[in-house]
């Protein structure tokens, strides 16, 4: 080895206006290495890895690659460095082929030699041990399908620095596992890869070394053998936090509150996006969602709260049957349920008014007469910004300026000030640092206590497993199994929301 | 290297004054223009204020002109509030006149106020109903309300058209296409010389005020532009909101076409509008959408247009002079927005050596 680190970034300083991205922060990969990115949101990682691939440039701090100072104006002068970036959210065009897309924005000849080309892709894919079916379209792969696509696309152009921005947020445990296989095989290759996540058993997993980032400075750089998710925690966050997610233990309600019967939702294509969803929904539990991506979870939440229309079954709220009301009528029943949307900005509040016309969205109709009653809602807004604990200048701030983990208080904080009986969230703490989330969960939990009926639609299994009472696994729109967390393991969950039953299993064992 | 980077929105009154800024470099930048066709600036600005503010005439020609800009301005703003792209104004004033002609004609025997009263009631009625063409259309099919609409201003042109060269045509205009005038009953009052559209004006402008600030249709409004989605979330009615917003925003410009009609041309004829709808959408759009800033916002539009009128007549320059300076003033204004939100950084371009 060179006494040289392959890519060493330092003093690197960048701010969007007056906020300050990244304050002189240095680090360095080996060859051969997986250096783990670890910060809360809003710590500055994204930044520091789109200045080194070439999306933004450095305000001051300098980038060198095998000991000599670079400069990067665009992705391209990136990319022709060595230095490959695999996004959160994959840039792929969906009616193209692997092929297609991983030789898109290649200009160095004028006619696609498809033969030759398909020989240099599958000599890439079998170097680093990857799988991929280049003639199958990127809409009929699955998430892990897609992601291999995306490595496989960096490594064709000739990286030899691999950048992956959170790349399991979107994978099932089985995928996660098939991903770190390629990651340590590349690494026996000689790349350099830094690997960009939240996630502590998975830093512990599979890196050799962790840079730790909190509000835009290094904190510290560690190597992962010498130190244990506690400390990392504490180097993250500032401070001691607990890591236990507590399972506050409540009588349930003798009937559900929330009883849905066969509901059926198609789309505008005829499509069933759910089949036969059943379930009962009882006060003071927590019932868990899980399943991977786009399982029809969205539609489960938007048909029971009638914001979109169900082909068929029913939705019984304390033995009312409400589906095929809309919102407008469920809020004039005076049902109280509460849907707390994962598009926080787009559906559940609205982006550029401040919070005191946020905290009355719901309830300025109450009042009659044709003024809206913004005394009582500065009364409720202050409320609300005390009990939760919102960071604001003021409650005549405009939403979208404030930070994800207080808007989120906003919209949470407004749906439980109507007390709700039932109260219906999806994806929570997304996009939310350590400390709120974990405000987040005591806020459940504390209307849990209280009675409330809540159904949880999550992505993390960890938080799942340890919060909810029942977890319920979709897939492609069914109901594969509702488990009891403590008698399965994670695993069990993974398979059954990529679509195995157990029985499937057993039956393939004897194959 | 010069690179575009965005900067944190500066205070109100950091960025009023940075638009303040803007016209007075927009002046600026028309003198020179002036001064190339060899005209001294300073004089062509003295007879614009000269010939808008500085004789009681001027003054009223002025206020005339400020009103149906101001009305049709707050019709505008209603509908861009809820981002309804109405460029309909022109179109929605025609109807609204035409609406407005068509009592004054019928009922002509009526007391004066009453008649008044009805012709402003159906002025807007008409104008409303001009614009719910598109709105129904946008919900029911989702077409472009903003083709629709300014495909509409043209029908409702030629329609009056067609009334002045056909139907409507004075016979006792010796072959002069223009229809007849109103009878006096049907001519709005003067109050302090000015005809009693300004209280209308001011009246209307604070109530469009409230509705924004103050009342739950504002509000709706206000939440359907930010988000449909949202607004359905909430349980408010989409369709409803629409067409209600849409009625009020058609209404207006149906009354400054009312009012146009009754005081000013005290007739109808296809001249009557002359592109103030279109103004208007600059107006609206440069007041920020608030009401009360229309008003000071039409009336400084309202003195270059009187003041181009004067200094054609009184200098003989072409009033197309003051279009000019108006259309340097927008540029200039519109494009200080930019600098509001952003800056222009320049980068020392260091060509760093790439052999990875």
């Amino acid at each position: 080895m060179s006494d040289h680190p392959y890519i060493e970034l330092k003093n690197i300083c960048k701010s969007f206006g007056t906020v300050a991205a990244n304050r002189n922060i240095s680090l360095t990969v080996n060859k051969g290495e997986i250096l783990a990115l670890l910060g809360e949101n809003g710590s500055g990682k994204s930044t520091l890895v789109n200045m080194l691939s070439g999306i933004y440039s450095p305000d001051s701090g300098s980038i060198f690659i095998d000991g000599n100072e670079v400069m990067f104006h665009s992705p391209k002068d990136a990319i022709k460095a060595g230095i490959g970036m695999v996004h959160q959210h994959f840039k792929l065009v969906d009616i193209l082929t692997a092929q297609e897309n991983i030789i898109i924005g290649n200009k160095n000849a004028s006619f696609i030699k498809s033969k030759e080309l398909s020989q240099k892709i599958n000599e890439v894919a079998e170097k680093f041990q990857l799988s991929v079916n280049n003639d199958k379209k990127i809409y009929n792969m699955s998430v892990g399908e897609q992601q291999t696509v995306e490595i496989i696309k960096v490594l064709y152009r000739g990286a030899n620095v691999l950048i992956l921005d959170e790349p399991t947020a979107v994978l099932t445990p089985q995928e996660t596992k098939t991903l770190f296989d390629i990651l340590k095989n590349m690494k026996k290759q000689g790349c350099a890869i830094i690997i960009i996540t939240h996630k502590l058993n998975e830093v512990m997993e599979i890196s050799d070394r962790v840079t730790v980032l909190r509000k835009g400075q290094s904190i510290a750089t560690v190597n992962t053998s010498e130190t244990n998710p506690r400390e990392l925690t504490e180097m993250m966050v500032g401070a001691a936090v607990s890591l236990e997610i507590k399972r506050t233990e409540t009588e349930k309600s003798s009937s559900p509150l929330l009883s849905v019967k066969g509901l059926e939702v198609t789309d505008s294509e005829n499509i069933k996006i759910l089949k036969e969803i059943s379930f009962n929904l009882f006060g003071g539990e927590i019932l868990g969602v899980a399943g991977i991506a786009g399982s029809g979870q969205k539609e489960l939440c938007e048909s029971i709260a009638g914001l979109i229309k169900a082909s068929s079954g029913n939705v019984l709220f304390m033995g009312d049957n409400i589906l095929g009301l809309n919102p407008g009528d469920i809020i004039k029943k005076g049902i109280s349920m509460s849907f707390v949307p994962e598009d926080r900005l787009g559906m559940g509040l609205v982006a550029g008014m401040d919070i005191v016309d946020n905290v009355v969205l719901k309830s300025y109709k109450q009042k009659k007469g044709m003024f809206v009653d913004r005394v009582y809602g500065k009364e409720l807004a202050e409320n609300i910004v005390k009990r939760f604990e919102i960071s604001t200048p003021s409650v005549n701030h405009t939403v979208k300026k404030l930070s994800g983990g207080n808007i989120q208080k906003v919209l949470l904080g407004r749906e439980i000030s109507l007390n709700p009986k039932v109260l219906i969230t999806a994806y929570p703490v997304r996009g939310l640092d350590i400390g709120a989330s974990y405000n987040i969960y005591d806020v459940l939990n504390e209307q849990k206590q209280k009675g409330v009926a809540i159904l949880f639609i999550g992505e993390d299994l960890d938080v799942l497993m340890e919060l909810c009472d029942r977890i319920m696994i979709i897939n492609n729109g069914q109901i594969m199994d509702i488990v009891n967390p403590d008698s399965v393991t994670k695993e069990d969950i993974g398979l059954l929301m990529l679509g195995h039953k157990k029985e499937e299993d057993s039956n393939a064992d004897n194959c | 290297m010069l690179t575009i980077v965005s900067k944190t929105e500066p205070s109100a009154l950091k960025g009023n004054l940075m638009r303040v800024a803007a016209v007075i470099i927009a002046l600026a930048a028309s003198a020179i223009v002036m001064a190339f066709m060899g005209y001294n600036p300073f004089v062509i600005y003295g007879k614009i204020i000269e010939g808008s503010l500085l004789s009681a005439y001027r003054l009223t020609e002025t206020i005339n002109k400020t009103i149906p800009l101001t009305v049709l301005a707050l019709g505008v703003a209603v509908a861009f509030r809820m981002k309804f792209w109405n460029i309909g104004a022109e179109g929605q004033m025609m109807m609204g006149a035409y609406g407005a002609a068509l009592i004054g004609f019928q009922f002509s025997y009526l007391p004066k106020p009453l008649l008044l009263i009805l012709m402003f009631l159906v002025g807007a009625l008409f104008g409303g109903l001009w614009a719910l063409i598109p709105a129904l259309l946008k919900t029911k099919f989702s077409t472009s309300e903003t083709l629709v609409t300014l495909m509409l201003n043209y029908i409702a042109i030629k329609w009056v058209s067609y009334l002045q060269y056909g139907p409507w045509k004075d016979p006792k205009a010796v072959g002069f296409p223009k229809i007849a005038n109103f009878s006096d009953n049907a001519i709005l009052p003067k109050v302090f010389g000015v005809h009693i559209g300004w209280i209308i004006t001011i009246f209307l402008a604070v109530l469009i005020y409230a509705l924004f600030k103050k009342t739950k249709l504002g509000y709706e409004i206000g939440v359907l532009g930010e988000s449909e989605t949202t607004a359905r979330y909430a349980g408010m009615s989409v369709a409803k909101i629409t067409i209600t917003a849409v009625l009020i925003s058609g209404g207006l410009c149906g009354c400054a076409g009312m009012m146009q009609a009754s005081a000013i041309e005290t007739s109808l004829s296809d001249q009557l509008s002359n592109g103030i709808g279109f103004t208007a959408v600059i107006v609206s759009w440069l007041a920020k959408l608030n009401p009360l800033t229309v008003i000071i916002v039409s009336f400084l539009f309202s003195m270059l247009m009187q003041g181009g009128n004067y200094i054609q007549s009184a200098m003989k320059i072409p009033s197309t002079m003051s279009a000019i300076l108006q259309g340097i003033i927008i540029f200039f204004v519109l494009g200080c927005e930019f600098f509001v939100r952003y800056k222009f950084v320049y980068k020392k371009k260091n060509n760093g050596k790439e052999n990875a």
